[in-house]
């Protein structure tokens, strides 16, 4: 049957990229071999879009023992172990069928994790819906966090941490970035790269179904109407195999069995067998007819292409095939040696001897389409940015402005979603998922990790390079505050179509935004994901770059957690404060509107903070911290109060500043922490402070229950509230979405 | 005193249960594998959480049939400590070692969190240092949590002094607001009438370090010890 353009496209080809095939291997493609072609060539799998863009993350760096181009990456957290981590996202499928989108979503990133040789001990996700007025994105977040829950929870991996923002932009298009980190043996990190040639390619897992075909083809395409018929594409995940799988890879990598091995996620048993002898500059041959699978008559195409959950690609040492199909029994997995490592650098298959298929490995992978795709400066962005505050009253009620910042979805407490993950499970965890960074501990050593996952839509589409370096900025500065070092990034960029001029310049400052914080900062980007044509019906949404960073804590003992902790401490801030309201949640929340420029942040200023920050707290002087983010400086006091075991409140005094008052408790200037100080201790961290020329103000007292706010010398504090309101207020507001019977749920699905 | 951790396909907190027993406590643990047909002459058997077969057909459901179960059986017939923690709880159920079944929680949802649980009895070895009356902290983390027996074996369990952990408040109150998953009289744990095989819903080897300054959950491993420790000494005055 000869291939028409209306297959191409089916494929997700373009005409062009049809040619270049054509022109590489000098013949007409079977279908088969087009199908090959069309996941390995999508934008998912060939990151053909953002290639040239994401060479300018610096990626080195002396405890990068594996950057880039790996299943994840890993640093050097000493006592000879290595950080693993990356994030992913499974945003097109979670839109799709919320529940087995993100449940599969966990999978995925949990395989590319212990594929490293890594057992994973902690995920964290970062998410974005609608608003929850709308049932629809109840039903997708009820369905997103059942299904991370539901997977994780079974796997027995805790989820300790993560973020949550809400905007009618991710009406269309929610975001479900999960990011997972295990530990290795520095010298034992396994690669996916089949090398030896006569070695025996093992199949391992779950049988190959029909589920998933085209899944990456899926994700590389913009969205309408028709997706409810794409439900097909999106895998169903399997938590019990994968704990099995999980054992069974580990324990065959501590016997040294094999020599490569990488898990078939996106594009299944076709890209796990190309890119391991891409890698391994080998080729390889299967026997598709031995691969187990789900049901009869499945095609070669059909296997080639599934993408079944719970499955992994083995390339077996000499002689010890046996050994491994012994410990695949064991745990009641399938398994099947299923090919061998070539020297012809092709991809041969066959169907029970019949050659099916027959391409050169590298015109797969390094010969897939490269694209600088034109960019534009977008012509809503003068509309947007130019805010006149003159016309936006001051509220007189500023308390009543808190409470309101306090009850959003995208401040308040996420508790209604954490209580449904097993944050415990394997007794590590330090700090619990809250606020700031989630910390577990390395049991064996003294360390511990903090980790951290942000990256605010909002600032991204007002001005996307700055974005991108508030999302490192702020994600470093959590961890910091934890008592953290940051040592590594990972990141995942949810962008629109990349065809769009526009988008294209949104992604091209973000990643340029993200690279020049991480070389400042000094944080190397060791993995990552992107994720373009989140886009439907023609709207797309925010930049919404997420950025995961990864802190070092050398003693355990050290770590700090946000909340007043005792009577009597001093709470001072660090850092200036500005007349910044733009892209602020106050200004969309409380005004209605979304626009100006996002904070400033001047990068010396930003890394002489966490200097000083992280240096106060490793020597014991700071006893909490908190970094102030949406919401700004008054959300950040009342959080304080808010996580303050003892529910204890404050007496603050701001020194008098000449700008707007909303501007100076609502506005959310960059570079900016809140902590608490025994006043014995005052006078080392005001000098530790001056030393790196960061501006330091005592601003009041912990005590009482209540947290009352002046400026300047004015007798009648602006804000006056009961620790008890506030956190009542916080603490309820999403769960309030989602009680049965609420009047609110009219349309309520269940 | 030695340990044996019954480790099923999809058991997870296995480790944890194991590390508090060797590293906390300082006392021997084997892990044995639920193919595994002999228990090793171990003194105590611990059934670990997770999500054995994967909760698939019914939470404990599958791994009743285990081989190792039928050794189980028999330890516990003997008088042997059998502790079954969360799904080793449900797979005590499943096994008919302890009377009821597990439902969904009330609010449908896996619920992972600190709660209140009363000691009702210290007729167990696990519970025999606490006094009645006692209020633990300890952490849930499940989906199928909710107690449930028939009125027979309801009423069994209350006149023997078989409820071993119920739900309360801070202070020791037993109310609805406490009750985390809707389970019946807000039991969290039960004994068998013999008072030797316990199940409980709250994970003990969660807060038994004091990562977050709670050790309630050693007090109940503890128990055991003190009452092994006695019992050994009581063996060799007979003798």
């Amino acid at each position: 049957m000869p291939i028409d353009k209306e297959t191409i496209e089916q494929h997700g080809l373009t005409t062009e990229e049809y040619k270049r095939i054509l022109d590489r291997i000098g013949r007409e493609p079977n279908r088969l071999e087009l199908g090959l072609f069309s996941v390995m060539w999508s934008e998912h799998c060939s990151y053909k879009s953002s290639r040239v863009h994401l060479k300018k993350f610096p990626t080195t760096g002396e405890r990068v023992v594996q950057g880039p181009g790996e299943n994840a990456g890993a640093v050097d957290i000493g006592d000879g172990l290595a950080a693993v981590f990356k994030m992913e996202s499974h945003n097109h499928p979670s839109f799709i069928e919320p529940y087995q989108g993100a449940a599969t979503g966990v999978g995925g990133i949990l395989r590319d994790i212990f594929t490293m040789g890594a057992r994973p001990i902690a995920l964290l996700n970062s998410l974005r819906f609608g608003p929850l007025e709308s049932p629809k994105n109840r039903y997708l977040m009820e369905g997103v966090v059942a299904g991370i829950a539901g997977y994780g929870n079974c796997m027995g991996i805790p989820t300790v941490g993560g973020e949550i923002y809400f905007n009618e932009i991710y009406n269309q298009n929610p975001l479900v970035n999960v990011f997972c980190l295990g530990i290795a043996r520095k010298d034992q990190i396994f690669r996916a790269s089949a090398q030896g040639v006569g070695n025996t390619v093992i199949y391992l897992g779950s049988k190959t179904g029909r589920d998933g075909i085209h899944g990456a083809t899926m994700a590389s395409e913009a969205f309408d109407e028709s997706i409810e018929a794409r439900r097909p594409t999106v895998q169903v995940g399997d938590p019990f195999t994968e704990k099995l799988l999980l054992e069974a890879c580990l324990e065959i990598m501590k016997q040294e069995l094999i020599v490569g091995i990488q898990d078939m996620g996106a594009a299944g048993l076709t890209s796990s067998s190309v890119e391991m002898a891409s890698r391994g500059g080998t080729g390889i041959e299967l026997e598709l007819s031995r691969i187990p699978r789900r049901e009869e008559g499945m095609t070669p195409y059909e296997i080639m292409l599934s993408e079944s959950q719970e499955r992994m690609l083995l390339v077996a040492k000499p002689g010890r095939e046996r050994e491994i199909l012994e410990v695949c029994a064991r745990w009641d997995l399938d398994a099947a040696e299923i090919g061998r490592v070539t020297d012809t650098r092709h991809v041969v298959l066959k169907d029970r001897g019949h050659v099916v298929a027959d391409l050169p490995i590298a015109v797969l992978t390094d010969d897939a389409p490269v694209y600088e795709r034109p960019m534009e400066t977008p012509g809503y962005l003068d509309a947007i940015q130019g805010i006149n505050l003159d016309l936006i009253p001051v509220p007189k009620d500023l308390g009543a402005a808190l409470m309101t910042l306090l009850g959003s979805p995208t401040i308040a407490s996420k508790r209604w979603v954490f209580q449904q993950y097993d944050y415990m499970v394997r007794t590590n965890t330090l700090v619990r998922p809250g606020l700031e960074a989630a910390v577990v501990r390395i049991k064996g050593t003294r360390k511990a990790l903090a980790l951290s996952v942000d990256g605010n839509g909002m600032y991204g589409l007002l001005n996307p390079y700055r974005g991108g370096v508030i999302a490192v900025c702020e994600s470093a500065r959590n961890v910091v505050c934890a008592g953290a070092k940051p040592v590594g990034l990972t990141d995942c960029l949810n962008f629109g179509n990349p065809e769009r001029p526009d988008v294209m310049w949104q992604f091209a400052l973000s990643v340029e935004g993200i690279a020049d914080a991480c070389r400042e900062l000094e944080i190397p980007v060791v993995s990552g994901n992107v994720s373009f044509y989140n886009e439907t019906n023609g709207l797309g949404i925010y930049p919404s770059p997420i950025v995961g960073v990864v802190g070092l804590i050398e003693d355990a003992e050290r770590v700090v957690r946000p909340g007043f902790r005792d009577e009597g401490d001093r709470v001072v801030l660090l850092g200036e404060t500005r007349e910044e309201l733009g892209g602020s949640e106050y200004l969309r929340l409380v005004h209605t509107r979304e626009g100006g420029f996002p904070p400033l942040l001047e990068l010396a200023a930003e890394k002489a903070l966490q200097k000083s920050c992280l240096h106060a707290i490793e020597t014991g002087i700071i006893k909490s911290a908190h970094d102030c983010s949406e919401g700004g400086l008054a959300v950040a006091l009342a959080e304080m109060s808010i996580l303050s075991e003892r529910r204890l409140g404050a007496a603050i005094v701001l020194p008098e500043l000449p700008i707007r008052k909303d501007a100076y408790l609502f506005g959310e200037s960059q570079s900016r922490i809140v902590a608490t100080v025994n006043e014995s201790r005052l006078a080392e961290l005001e000098a530790r402070c001056a030393e790196d020329s960061v501006p330091l103000a005592v601003i009041g007292r912990v005590g009482g229950d209540r947290l009352t706010l002046r400026i300047g010398s004015e007798d009648r504090p602006v804000i006056d509230a009961p620790v008890e309101a506030m956190r009542r207020r916080w603490g309820e507001a999403i769960e309030s979405y989602f009680l049965p019977g609420d009047p609110k749920d009219e349309n309520h699905v269940r | 005193m030695r340990f044996g951790i019954l480790v099923f396909p999809g058991s997870n907190c296995d480790h944890d249960c194991y590390h508090v027993i060797k590293h906390l406590l300082g006392r021997p643990a084997d892990f044995i594998w639920h193919k595994e047909t002999d228990l090793r002459g171990v003194d105590a058997v611990v059934i670990p959480g997770g999500f054995s077969y994967g909760d698939y057909l019914r939470t404990g459901a599958i791994a009743q049939y285990s081989p190792i179960m039928k050794s189980v059986r028999d330890f516990a017939r003997a008088g042997g400590p059998v502790l079954g923690i969360c799904n080793g709880f449900q797979i005590l159920l499943e096994a008919g070692l302890l009377p009821g079944a597990m439902l969904r929680n009330r609010s449908l949802k896996f619920i992972c969190k600190d709660v209140h649980v009363r000691v009702e009895t210290d007729g167990t070895p696990f519970t025999a240092g606490i006094a009645p009356g006692s209020v633990l902290k300890l952490p849930i983390a499940h989906a199928e949590g909710n107690y449930y027996a028939d009125p027979e074996s309801l009423g069994g369990l209350r006149e023997n002094g078989r409820i071993v952990f119920r739900y309360c408040s801070a202070d020791g109150r037993i109310d609805d607001a406490s009750n985390p998953n809707g389970s019946l009289d807000a039991i969290a744990g039960v004994c068998n009438p013999a008072g030797n095989v316990v199940g409980m819903m709250p994970h003990p080897e969660r807060c038994s370090e004091g990562l977050d300054g709670n050790t309630d959950g050693r007090r109940i491993f503890e128990s055991l010890l003190g009452r092994f420790a006695h019992a050994s000494k009581q063996s060799d005055a007979d003798r």
